[in-house]
């Protein structure tokens, strides 16, 4: 067969491509609001916790930034039920994602915030409010306002990096294109069709997050022009 | 069926922690290269390059690496030059890593403050006589923490070249998980192998970061 | 003799005109304070002084060589006009005297020694000869500041620009600054300065140059100007300053 290409041959595969799709948009929303939330309480704790929680959370950072991200998924659905943890691929990648994002957002966050904190922590303790409330009526916001943009960066990594769940048998887009190219052996026009949609997900990504930052943070506008 | 001890198990991970490296190795060395092109494409003064760079950073950063590595694999062989895992793998991450390198060498270019630019001006210098004696020594400085701390994400991108096939640390811990059916050691076991390799780059670029802040660079 | 000559120079950013229609001419040898508001167009005249900023329309002559980019390279207009800023603009990674000498080196080519007594020279004059091998991050703003006009002085310019050279300088530190200033202008160098000091200004300008809305609005001698204004924008501006 000479280098053309065919994308007609793709057509008969539109329910596993949609099917796919859909796994994989339904896996970035659910572990974006997890992970970033998950990834607040992380950054509070590491700063405000006893010492062996920031200890422990410390621990949990370190080793998820440092090691791959197929690793650790592979640990989470093959090493796990070794000791008795039965998980399903789905609930894997699930765990896995959230995981992942919540180290690098508690990390973003975390700068977010000791840029942010200081004087409104004081601010907020001269009005009476403990620690929690001060963070989360005072800090919080802003400190989220500041960072936003390296939280859509993560977020939109995440989402690319999901492509590995397809090796535990999820049913992605990658998966979807894998299962496609074995059925009608046209690799390169199935994968370069997937990566055009990855890449409209992580644009369309962008530009819903900063929708919704526009909103959220309506305040900033003032300030910032 | 052979049987596997645990110093078994390690030995073949470490084995393998040796083309991970060499497969790093290549990559980031190759991104340099590539990276360093692109950036001064991204600088010049020709619109044209400035687009075209972007858009390679942009494509690069908004997309999957596995994605890329498959097109590269399976492009190469549609395109009737099939190549090797390696090969495959060699060129995807040296592609992936040029193209963060550029975006982060530009951003450390851009950092230096405009008044160093009109100050090199205003003393006579043109603009390779002001790049070389102002600006890149000052962005050097300011790109080296990033850098570092980038080499991280080469060595656990590489991860995803077992995916096509290329026997590095994951792919011998699938394979030892296929034989021994121990897979919470073995993959515990490659965690630690990949930490051992990227927690002291990460320790590195942020103990640089600090230098840099607290010489009042940042 | 005419040193700087400006005809009729004008100058926009998109739809805001900055500069309309600037006619100024500066002797060898004379001091010339430019004041006004901010936004009146002080600091876009001097930029355009040495092309950090290209005027859209009118004649810049120095020295009697028209100031463009065709008929002067950098290094020509380097060698003519010297200019200090606001932020110092320093190198950072390089020593005083490193700053001092760079250009010699790089941009007139001289040879190492020479430039090195000159580095001495000017940083003897604005009295910093002990930091030559100082960073600028070891220094005080007064000093930094110092060290830019001494690097300024090493290409020799026929005129030395000065941007509100003590705006970023903390009240106990201009004063050094000025002095260095004042010793130049004793010395018969050509001075441009936009600074907001005015008695600096009344005390060592040959000339004060008020600029209002992108024009030339008044000028005369110190004492002439700050006693007696004769338009009511010149006396509001002097009785907000003082």
């Amino acid at each position: 067969m000479g280098p053309t290409l065919d994308f007609l041959t793709l057509l008969p595969y539109a329910s596993e491509l949609l099917q796919g799709l859909t796994t994989t948009v339904m896996l970035t929303v659910v572990t974006t609001l997890t992970g970033l939330t998950l990834a607040v309480a992380v950054a509070y704790l590491r700063v405000n916790g006893q010492p062996w929680v920031r200890w422990g959370l410390s621990g949990y950072v370190e080793v998820t930034r440092n090691t791959p991200f197929i690793v650790q998924l592979f640990f989470i659905f093959f090493g796990l039920p070794g000791l008795g943890i039965k998980i399903d691929a789905i609930t894997a990648a699930f765990i896995a994602m959230t995981l992942n994002l919540a180290a690098y957002s508690a990390e973003i966050l975390r700068a977010g915030i000791s840029a942010t904190a200081k004087g409104q922590l004081e601010a907020g303790r001269a009005l009476g409010m403990t620690t929690l409330q001060s963070y989360r009526h005072v800090v919080l916001v802003p400190a989220f306002a500041r960072v936003y943009p390296a939280l859509i960066s993560q977020s939109i990594i995440v989402m690319l990096g999901s492509a590995v769940v397809s090796q535990i048998s999820v049913f992605d887009l990658t998966y979807a294109a894998n299962f496609i190219q074995s059925r009608n052996f046209r690799s390169f026009e199935v994968y370069l069709l997937i990566t055009l949609v990855y890449l409209l997900l992580a644009f369309g990504m962008r530009r819903s997050f900063m929708l919704v930052g526009k909103r959220v943070f309506a305040y900033q506008q003032g300030e910032q022009r | 069926m052979i049987e596997f001890t645990f110093w078994d198990i390690l030995r073949n991970l470490l084995l393998a922690t040796r083309w991970t490296i060499v497969l790093s190795l290549i990559a980031f060395v190759g991104g340099a290269t590539v990276g360093l092109v692109l950036t001064f494409m991204r600088l010049s003064s020709s619109r044209w390059l400035q687009r075209l760079t972007a858009l390679y950073v942009d494509l690069f950063q908004g997309t999957p690496l596995l994605m890329q590595l498959f097109l590269i694999f399976f492009g190469a062989a549609a395109l009737g030059h099939p190549i090797s895992a390696w090969w495959a793998a060699s060129i995807a991450l040296t592609l992936f890593t040029s193209a963060f390198l550029c975006d982060i060498w530009r951003g450390c270019l851009e950092a230096v403050a405009k008044g160093q630019w009109h100050a090199a001006r205003v003393l006579g210098m043109n603009y390779f006589q002001s790049m070389r004696h102002v600006i890149l020594p000052q962005a050097l400085r300011l790109s080296i923490p990033p850098t570092v701390g980038f080499s991280v994400q080469v060595i656990k991108g590489t991860a995803l070249a077992s995916i096509i096939g290329f026997v590095e640390l994951t792919k011998a811990g699938t394979m030892l998980n296929n034989a021994t059916f121990e897979p919470f050691t073995i993959f515990a076991l490659v965690a630690l192998l990949y930490f051992a390799l990227c927690y002291p780059l990460s320790c590195y670029a942020r103990y640089l970061e600090k230098k840099l802040y607290d010489a009042g660079l940042r | 003799m005419t040193l700087v000559y400006v005809d009729n120079v004008h100058k926009a950013f998109g739809d805001l005109e900055v500069l309309k229609g600037i006619n100024l001419s500066v002797a060898q040898g004379e001091v010339v304070a430019i004041i006004g508001r901010s936004g009146s167009g002080k600091s876009t005249l001097l930029r355009c002084l040495n092309q950090l900023e290209k005027h859209d329309s009118g004649k810049i002559t120095i020295a009697d060589k028209q100031l463009d980019a065709a008929s002067m390279s950098p290094k020509e207009l380097s060698e003519n006009v010297g200019m200090v800023f606001q932020s110092f603009n320093l190198f950072p990674h390089k020593t005083v005297g490193e700053n001092v000498c760079l250009a010699p080196l790089v941009v007139r080519g001289e040879g190492k020694t020479e430039v090195e007594k000159i580095a001495r020279e000017v940083l003897e004059k604005v009295g910093l000869s002990d930091k030559y091998d100082s960073y600028p991050a070891q220094l005080s703003g007064g000093q930094q500041q110092r060290v830019a006009i001494a690097r300024a002085l090493a290409m020799r310019p026929k005129v030395l620009l000065c941007d509100e050279v003590t705006s970023a300088l903390d009240p106990e530190l201009v004063g050094e600054v000025l002095r260095v200033l004042e010793a130049l202008a004793a010395e018969g160098m050509t001075l441009i300065l936009v600074t907001h000091e005015m008695g600096f200004a009344r005390d060592v300008a040959d000339r004060v140059v008020f600029m209002h809305q992108g024009r030339i609005h008044e000028e005369g001698a110190p004492s002439e100007l700050f006693s007696n204004p004769q338009t009511p924008e010149l006396k509001q501006f002097i009785s907000a300053v003082l």
